[in-house]
């Protein structure tokens, strides 16, 4: 599973750059704003969602001509070459077009399994829990793409639901349909997410790595029943004293403790923190890996920040034992000498406010 | 630009307002019409100006038409003690051009939507309720969309329906449709067709 090319139009700091590659891991570096991580945004962006940024389509758009932006690849699975084509005009949500058909956003995850780490996640765990379930949203995601319409449709649901909370509405049959498909929804984003976490401890248990292993566990508040249309009848007076749902998926919370040293992540030393991160998404590759037979693309953004070279390497050796296009971004070249030709090297530049490729 | 071309541009406007239309092919739709004035565009201006003033919600359903109360309502055939609860007029006439229900129905004008401001009282739920009392009403059907706002209607008027002697109420099954290929579905399809399976 691998980018053969990728095409970026107006998108960012990118007027016009196309990319022909092969299965090769890809090293990007260039000096901070070139647009290195505008690229790997890109590729994020072959994935449902909103990308590793986490923006707006209307914020995508290369601001000199803002005439809209287009996003292509192809993309080669075993024997089948997919192409996918997305883009977004002015004032217009994303479109998604896989093989000159358009398509809902959630088909992405069928079609290109997906993993990234980027710089914001390095205080994934000493900050709010949202952050931590969206990484293992995206890890569920990636072994199971229906987890993309569970979690829609329990978001939806939901939102209904806390409309008629904020508007005091008392009326027990619409909250009562509302929460019969939240307990549906809700169930199947559970199974997900423990699938997930099951598959990712024994992709760490059975794997020599230099990266250290967690203990991986999804918990919910403290006191929270489990989810249930009685525990939601139950919840409806304080939910509706607070304005929003308090009982559900969406307030559960990852915890990691690095096994050896019996530490939670939270309390672990910077460093520590990201290479528990990095081990995660690689025990995760492995596990999609052992399921799909190739493993996912890995999209790593400024990754050697807080590794010592002895980690580096080993991270680089890890990532072309996997086989993966992993897309990694660093400030210079220097980073990617241990990794020379066994990565596609790409050297990002500004010129006067337009990012180009150096080949 | 001159007065003329001013009112057939306004013409264009107003088209490029109807669903499925756009600005470019409103202008095709209007050269047409102008091309084929006598065949087309007169009779087409009548016909509207018609249904204009004729064209009004059948009382009891909710069906569109010309009737205070619609054709399907006033047949005694149609009296079968089944009604069938569709979303909106478009879902009714696909399922009247399917040909195989035979009961009557009734049309909701819209899906529960608290985000919307749709509620219960937005929608013909009071009057579905009536109905069922007043006409002997035997199963209700809920043919209604697949999506979150859909199945909270379905699941809103079952509930609300729920504990009355004699009736049944059912929704229309989901699953694999009709010269479908298993290997184009989605997991959502497939998993609701395989939980709505059948013995032979």
């Amino acid at each position: 599973m691998y980018l053969t090319r990728l095409e970026l139009s107006h998108f960012r700091s990118h007027r016009r750059t196309v990319l022909d590659l092969d299965a090769r891991p890809v090293a990007i570096w260039g000096a901070n704003g070139a647009g290195k991580t505008n690229l790997i945004e890109a590729v994020s962006l072959l994935s449902p969602g909103r990308g590793l940024r986490r923006a707006p389509a209307g914020d995508l758009v290369r601001r000199q001509e803002a005439i809209g932006w287009r996003v292509g690849a192809a993309i080669r699975s075993g024997p089948e070459v997919h192409e996918i084509d997305t883009r977004a005009e002015p004032d217009h949500g994303r479109s998604v077009r896989l093989n000159d058909k358009t398509v809902p956003q959630a088909t992405l995850a069928r079609v290109v399994p997906m993993i990234w780490l980027v710089p914001t996640m390095d205080r994934l765990w000493i900050e709010g829990a949202d952050g931590r379930r969206r990484f293992l949203d995206r890890m569920a995601l990636s072994f199971r793409p229906s987890h993309a319409e569970a979690s829609l449709t329990y978001e939806k649901a939901m939102r209904e639901r806390n409309r008629l909370l904020k508007d005091q509405v008392r009326d027990p049959a619409w909250y009562g349909a509302l929460e019969a498909q939240m307990v549906e929804a809700g169930a199947a984003i559970a199974t997900c997410r423990a699938e997930a976490v099951a598959r990712i401890q024994q992709a760490q248990d059975g794997a020599q790595t230099a990266f250290p292993v967690s203990d991986l566990a999804v918990v919910a508040p403290e006191g929270m029943p489990e989810l249930s249309p009685t525990a939601l009848e139950d919840s409806r007076p304080r939910d509706m004293a607070a304005g929003r749902t308090l009982v559900g998926p969406h307030r559960a919370d990852l915890l990691a403790v690095y096994r050896d040293k019996g530490v939670a992540a939270a309390m672990c030393s910077t460093g520590e923190q990201k290479a528990l991160l990095i081990s995660l998404v690689l025990a995760n590759a492995r596990a999609l890996k052992a399921g799909l037979g190739a493993p996912p693309i890995l999209l790593l953004d400024e990754v050697s920040a807080h590794l010592d070279a002895a980690r580096r390497a080993a991270l680089y050796d890890e990532v072309v034992a996997l086989g993966a296009q992993a897309w990694m971004t660093g400030t210079g070249s220097e980073l990617f000498a241990d990794l020379g030709a066994r990565a596609r090297q790409i050297e990002v530049v500004d010129a006067s406010g337009e990012s180009r490729i150096r080949a | 630009m001159s007065d003329g071309s001013d009112r057939i541009q306004a013409l264009i406007d107003l088209m490029a307002r109807l669903p499925g239309l756009g600005p470019r092919s409103a202008r095709r739709a209007v050269l047409h019409l102008i091309k084929k004035r006598g065949a087309l565009m007169r009779p087409l201006a009548q016909a509207m100006l018609d249904v204009a003033d004729d064209a009004r919600e059948c009382l009891v359903c909710g069906n569109v038409g010309t009737d205070e109360i619609c054709a399907i309502c006033r047949s005694d055939k149609r009296a079968t003690g089944e009604i069938c609860v569709v979303e909106d007029v478009a879902d009714l006439w696909a399922m009247e051009r399917a040909g195989v229900f035979r009961g009557r129905y009734h049309v909701l004008g819209g899906t529960l939507s608290a985000l919307d401001a749709v509620g219960p009282d937005e929608l013909r739920i009071p009057r579905l309720e009536s109905r069922i009392a007043e006409d002997g009403i035997t199963e209700v059907i809920l043919a209604l969309g697949a999506t979150v706002d859909g199945q909270t209607t379905a699941h809103y008027i079952s509930d609300r329906l729920a504990g009355r002697e004699g009736l049944s109420v059912t929704s229309l099954a989901q699953g694999v449709p009709v010269g479908g290929e298993l290997d184009y579905l989605d997991d959502g399809t497939i998993g609701a067709a395989l939980r709505a399976r059948r013995a032979l």
